[in-house]
């Protein structure tokens, strides 16, 4: 058995479609700018990938909207998306064996914090009866569900940012369970007031002003990061299935994947981020020799940018294999970055061009890794590996394989 | 209170829980159920709320599954608005 991915669904900052958000990063092009859905003036994170285009009366029915929040109005529009694009009607597939997991890290915050502030300056009645589904962490899988009519598997993955890749490692498990696919991924979006300031006190935020000198990961200046909003579905089904019913795109392959977690500090113990790395590949049963392109999970922050390059560096050699992190181009989207980011190198290993990583001119000391920063990059691409970490010690890593 | 209208009705829902792509809200619908205008508990909590904040007719929750109609609910309104005044 295998789990393929055969159709994209992506909503980006710097594009709407799999083919526009991967034409703007094959040109270097970003999203990231001066937020705009509330005013950020005196807050001292004025920088965001915000989907400054995205309308959802376009992509969410009349009925739904006033349900859901941003996260599940963006997930309606990838999943239609996806699904679009495998050309896939899930009620083809039988009912137990179609599922959907999804990852997330922030909520619906803007629901919530809009319906917390009627409750303080109106009182009780005035909060939507909605508040009880529509800000949870899982409210994007169980929508999907009813939509979809996915009635097999359905979960929800918190592992903060590291959540999108365990999301797609949960879908590939479900496959090999008694499934036929599976709809995962994740989608974000905290670009309200309460969801920005609680993302502060990690210390990990970029402050700075200037889209263009903000987020730079592995950068002798690098300086924290810029969040986005967004993020991907991917169809993934059964190999056989796919074939079966005539999928009309393989994008690739899931081939291996691990998860693991960081030791408490303070004890001395490495990171866990390379572990993942050997993990995965042993998994997919490849070589690092194997591996024609890394996406990065990219921090932006210094000591995490260092843990990253002396991984790949371990595994891979100093300069041994081109890295990349399209992600500076939307900024982190939480746990919906890992599966923008595999679909990412699924086209990648699509038209054997590896997209830049844009505004980082110098490499810190220690960072020994070769950096795509010009681009894209024309290179055969047939196996990748990419990263995530999420705040709080998660690494994950996933290999995806031309099938 | 003046009289609590179907027309009323129809504001506050678009107001509040929207309109699925299929239901012809402006059609023949106070005798169609909730339930098949779109309309499960949560969203008829909804728009009873709405109503108390603008008509300022309260509607007890657990008389929301009893008034399964657009016109059993608007009779309720009208009913204990007329109480009420």
């Amino acid at each position: 058995m295998s789990a393929v991915v055969t159709g994209l669904g992506v909503v980006a900052p710097n594009g709407m479609g799999a083919e526009q958000y991967w034409s703007a990063v094959c040109d270097g092009k970003s999203g990231i700018d001066r937020i705009r859905r509330f005013d950020c003036t005196g807050y001292p994170v004025t920088l965001a990938g915000e989907l400054a285009s995205f309308d959802a009366a376009e992509h969410v029915p009349g009925r739904l909207r006033p349900e859901t929040s941003m996260m599940s109005h963006i997930a309606f529009a990838a999943a239609e998306l996806a699904l679009a694009d495998a050309r896939l009607d899930p009620a083809d597939l039988p009912e137990y064996e179609r599922g959907v997991i999804t990852a997330n890290a922030t909520g619906g915050v803007e629901f919530g914090q809009r319906e917390l502030q009627n409750l303080w300056s109106q009182g009780p009645s005035h909060v939507s009866a909605y508040m009880s589904i529509a800000w949870f962490f899982a409210a994007t899988t169980g929508q999907l569900s009813i939509r979809h009519k996915l009635r097999g598997h359905c979960g929800v993955v918190l592992s903060e940012q590291a959540g999108g890749l365990d999301a797609l490692g949960q879908a590939r498990r479900a496959l090999r369970a008694d499934h036929r696919m599976i709809m995962a991924g994740g989608t974000e979006s905290a670009l309200s007031p309460a969801g920005v300031v609680a993302q502060i006190p990690t210390r990990n935020l970029s402050t700075r002003a200037e889209p263009s000198r903000a987020y730079l990961p592995f950068d002798a200046d690098a300086n924290g990061y810029v969040g986005g909003e967004g993020g991907a579905l991917l169809v993934v089904e059964d190999a056989d299935s796919a074939r079966e019913r005539g999928a009309p795109t393989i994008y690739g392959e899931i081939a291996g994947y691990a998860a693991t977690f960081d030791p408490r500090p303070g004890t001395g113990r490495p990171p866990g981020l390379q572990r993942a790395m050997r993990q995965a590949l042993a998994d997919a049963q490849a070589d690092p020799r194997d591996v024609d392109v890394v996406f990065a999970d990219a921090y932006g922050v210094p000591e995490l940018d260092l843990v990253e390059a002396e991984a790949i560096s371990a595994v891979f050699g100093p300069y041994g294999v081109p890295v990349t992190a399209p992600k500076t181009m939307t900024g982190r989207i939480y746990a919906g970055a890992g599966a923008l980011d595999v679909a990412a190198a699924l086209l990648s290993i699509r038209d054997g061009l590896i997209p830049p990583t844009v505004n980082v001119t110098r490499l810190a000391a220690g960072c020994s890794i070769d950096l795509v920063r010009e681009g894209p990059r024309p290179s055969q691409v047939r196996t990748a590996l990419v990263l995530a970490r999420g705040h709080g010690g998660f690494n994950s890593a996933l290999v995806v394989r031309a099938a | 209170m003046p009289e609590f209208t179907a027309e009323d009705l129809r504001v506050v829902i678009r107001g509040t829980v929207g309109v699925d792509d299929s239901v012809d809200l402006d059609g023949d619908i106070v005798d169609v159920p909730f339930g098949e205008l779109g309309y499960d508990s949560l969203a008829v909590l909804e728009i009873a709320n709405k109503i108390q904040k603008e008509f300022g007719v309260a509607i007890p929750d657990d008389l929301i599954v009893e008034l399964e109609t657009p016109r059993k609910l608007i009779g309720f309104v009208n009913q204990e608005g007329a109480v009420a005044s």
